[in-house]
């Protein structure tokens, strides 16, 4: 009797195991072909960049004159990756050897046979695109730090700001991890811990804003040996960049990408091809909150001002129609009718 | 003071019943298959919990929002309307010959509702910090600010309008006549908070005109959120009220048959009128914007299935039935509009949402995230059912009767 109580309950321990530890390991997710970096958790540069906006609000410092932006000149990477390593490196993501990442280039197969996207720890990527003559491009792509941002605009517990420093900070303690966010970016940034089961946060490119407002520059822009990254007041870089396109005919399209897509951002990008060939969004003008501004007024209105005369309107209409009928029909001896 | 609770609980929740008896009652073939679904679903919940996002949903950093927001939100939410169109017109328009509806609608939309946003639980990475919506965090700008907080108003509406059938089961009558009399005043904020959700719902996606197919996309959006929830409402309307007088026919001594099928040719009448208003505005909104274009290749083919199958077919069979006055066909056009309204939502969350990714690599839900939602749904059915066993809901309480 009582072993027979002990197997049945050992029988019931394996069951419960076979149904619970089934944790799918990373390698697993390796074999699938998801880039590592989706798994990563934990990381404290986000966390670290607010702490650091807060307590300069407290102390009323100074805004800049003017906001910062980084110009990207396609033309000129040449692929090295040493912005993602040097990133990496600053922001405590995972990281790998300097040499992996200036290695890629020439690998076959590498890195860049896929189109890649920054995700939980890793805030930027450069991919490469071919041109119609077959040489290779290589687009760095991040966090573009809009001048209005979405993801601001979407977030119902205002967990994002822009700072006057022009970097777009996140702020997991009152995060609720919708991920609307993720939804409303334009440019697909904001990636989410989803390899974290109590305290999953949004994670980004900060613009290296704990490094901008000691007065330096991002860590990729430090890195960058080959001229692509350019860091400065927004109208200075905005400057640079059609003087780089007047200067140099035929080596650029006609066209600073960031200058006025979706109201600006302070990620400036020039290339020798349109940008819809290296991956970018053919955008409108139009701020994405735009969009839902417009709704939002219409729907305060509405509820505010324009519902309520309504409702007690036809609330008051029809009840004195009612109580007409009824009175009509008590005075013809009718009782109200039966239900 | 024990004995008189066990008595009370005997009494109340296991209907005059010992345990045991209850248990043995309830062992039926329905039940186990609710119990194995449920069994998976809690499965799903568990698993999410411990492991996260990650591991138990296939959402990735392309595709944020999956079957939970699709299903659980844009759907449950949609067709837990019933309380903004049937209720509404009941208790403010005046149309008391419906008021037979009055009650259960007010159920099915709580329970819409609650059960909504305890999925959404699972779907929210950070679920503790639910709090900091209500207390002090507030994004303005923000459409889904607008979403949380109806949600919030709007399940406490609906438990107004269900106190008084809670409290006449409980016997407490002076509890029961305040919260009687608070009923208008909570359907008048209530159809003003709901309408404003449920167009909000659709506002969400006006801040992805580029990742929404342009078929689906429009400056319209809330509104045929708006006008597809009041046509998926009364639908439901109609299928549960078939459903559960079947079921619960016992309950109904003197059920007028003949009368009951006008009420469902009435609400026919209304779904149909609905139907025709969406087309319209779907047929504006497709000729303003020019999308003629846009009917090239799959997109296109699914955009005209989806308006012709499921808003032109049903709205037809519902004129042909309120004409020549067949239920049957109100109850059958019932069932094709709601699911039309389930693809439409799931149209716009996930196939037409990111239409530029190949199909390759499109999001598909895991099985533990339709589990889950088969789980929550299963456990609103449970509830559902348990409630009108237990209240008066379908029938008038003796006590009651004349103050309906």
């Amino acid at each position: 009797m009582e072993l027979n109580r002990r197997e049945f309950l050992k029988g019931l321990g394996v069951l419960a195991g076979t149904l619970i530890i089934t944790k799918p390991s990373i390698s697993q997710a390796y074999s699938k072909g998801d880039a590592p970096s989706i798994y990563a958790t934990g990381n404290k540069a986000n966390e670290k960049v607010w702490k650091i906006y807060e307590e300069r609000k407290k102390k009323h410092l100074p805004p800049p004159e003017e906001p910062y932006a980084v110009l990207v000149d396609v033309s000129k990477c040449i692929g090295c990756r040493r912005c993602e390593w040097a990133c990496n490196e600053w922001n405590k993501n995972p990281n790998r050897p300097l040499k992996e990442f200036e290695a890629s280039v020439h690998q076959k197969p590498s890195v860049f046979d896929k189109i890649r996207r920054p995700h939980a720890g890793n805030f930027t990527v450069v991919n490469r695109f071919y041109t119609k003559e077959g040489t290779p491009l290589y687009v760095k792509r991040q966090c573009m730090h809009c001048v209005h941002p979405a993801c601001y605009s979407a977030c119902l517990v205002e967990a994002y700001r822009k700072t006057p420093e022009g970097p777009v900070i996140y702020n997991k303690s009152v995060c609720l991890g919708c991920r609307y966010c993720m939804v409303a970016c334009p440019f697909d940034i904001p990636a989410y811990e989803y390899y974290d089961p109590i305290t999953p946060q949004i994670t980004k490119c900060t613009m290296c804003y704990d490094r901008i407002v000691e007065g330096k520059v991002p860590a990729c822009v430090e890195i960058c040996t080959a001229g692509a990254l350019t860091f400065g007041k927004r109208s200075e870089i905005l400057k640079l960049a059609w003087e780089r396109i007047h200067n140099n005919p035929g080596k650029y399209v006609h066209h600073v990408y960031g200058e006025k897509e979706v109201g600006g951002t302070s990620w400036l990008y020039i290339s020798p091809v349109p940008f819809e060939e290296i991956g970018f969004p053919a955008v409108d003008e139009t701020p994405i909150p735009e969009y839902s501004e417009r709704f939002l007024f219409a729907v305060k209105l509405f509820e505010v001002v324009g519902a309520w005369p309504l409702v007690f309107g036809a609330y008051y209409q029809i009840s004195r129609s009612r109580k007409k009928k009824q009175s009509i029909k008590e005075e013809k001896g009718e009782g109200y009718e039966k239900k | 003071m024990r004995k008189n609770n066990t008595s009370w609980f005997r009494e109340k929740i296991l209907m005059g019943r010992t345990f045991g008896e209850f248990i043995r009652d309830n062992f039926t073939i329905g039940n186990m298959i609710a119990f194995i679904i449920l069994i998976f679903g809690i499965y799903a919940m568990i698993y999410r919990l411990i492991y996260g996002l990650g591991p138990a949903t296939n959402l990735s950093d392309e595709y944020p929002w999956g079957f939970w927001i699709g299903f659980d939100i844009l759907v449950g939410i949609a067709l837990a309307a019933p309380g903004l169109t049937v209720g509404t017109a009941i208790h403010l328009f005046g149309l008391k010959e419906y008021h037979h509806f009055a009650k259960p609608v007010a159920l099915s939309s709580l329970l819409g509702y609650v059960f909504a946003i305890f999925a959404l639980l699972f779907d929210l990475g950070r679920y503790y910090n639910l709090y900091v919506l209500l207390v002090w965090s507030w994004g303005f700008s923000s459409v889904l600010f607008l979403v949380g907080w109806h949600f919030f108003l709007y399940t406490n509406i609906c438990l107004l309008e269900f106190a008084p059938v809670v409290f006449e089961w409980l016997d407490l009558k002076r509890v029961r006549d305040f919260f009687a009399k608070l009923v208008i005043w909570a359907t008048i904020f209530g159809v003003i908070i709901a309408g404003g959700h449920q167009s909000a719902l659709g506002g969400l996606y006006l801040v992805v005109p580029y990742k929404l197919h342009p078929l689906w996309y429009s400056a319209l959006l809330p509104p045929f959120f708006l006008i597809s929830a009041i046509f998926g409402g009364i639908s439901i309307v109609i299928i549960e009220g078939t459903i559960t007088h079947k079921a619960f026919k016992h309950q109904l001594k003197d059920f007028d048959e003949e009368d009951y099928n006008k009420k469902l040719i009435g609400l026919g009448k209304a779904v149909a009128l609905a139907l025709y208003t969406y087309l319209i505005l779907k047929l504006l909104d497709f000729a303003h914007y020019e999308k003629w274009h846009y009917l090239k290749g799959f997109y296109g083919f699914w955009y005209i299935v989806e308006l012709t199958a499921f808003v032109l077919v049903p709205a037809l069979m519902f004129t042909s039935a309120v004409r020549n006055r067949l239920v049957w066909l109100v109850k059958l056009a019932a069932v094709l509009t709601a699911f039309g309204v389930i693809v439409n939502r799931l149209n716009i969350s996930l196939i037409a949402f990111k239409w530029y990714v190949p199909f390759s690599q499109k999001y598909y839900p895991a099985w533990t995230e339709i589990a889950l939602s088969a789980g929550v749904i299963t456990l609103l059915v449970l509830t559902y059912r348990f409630v009108l066993n237990r209240m008066p809901v379908l029938y008038e309480h003796p006590k009651y009767k004349s103050e309906h």
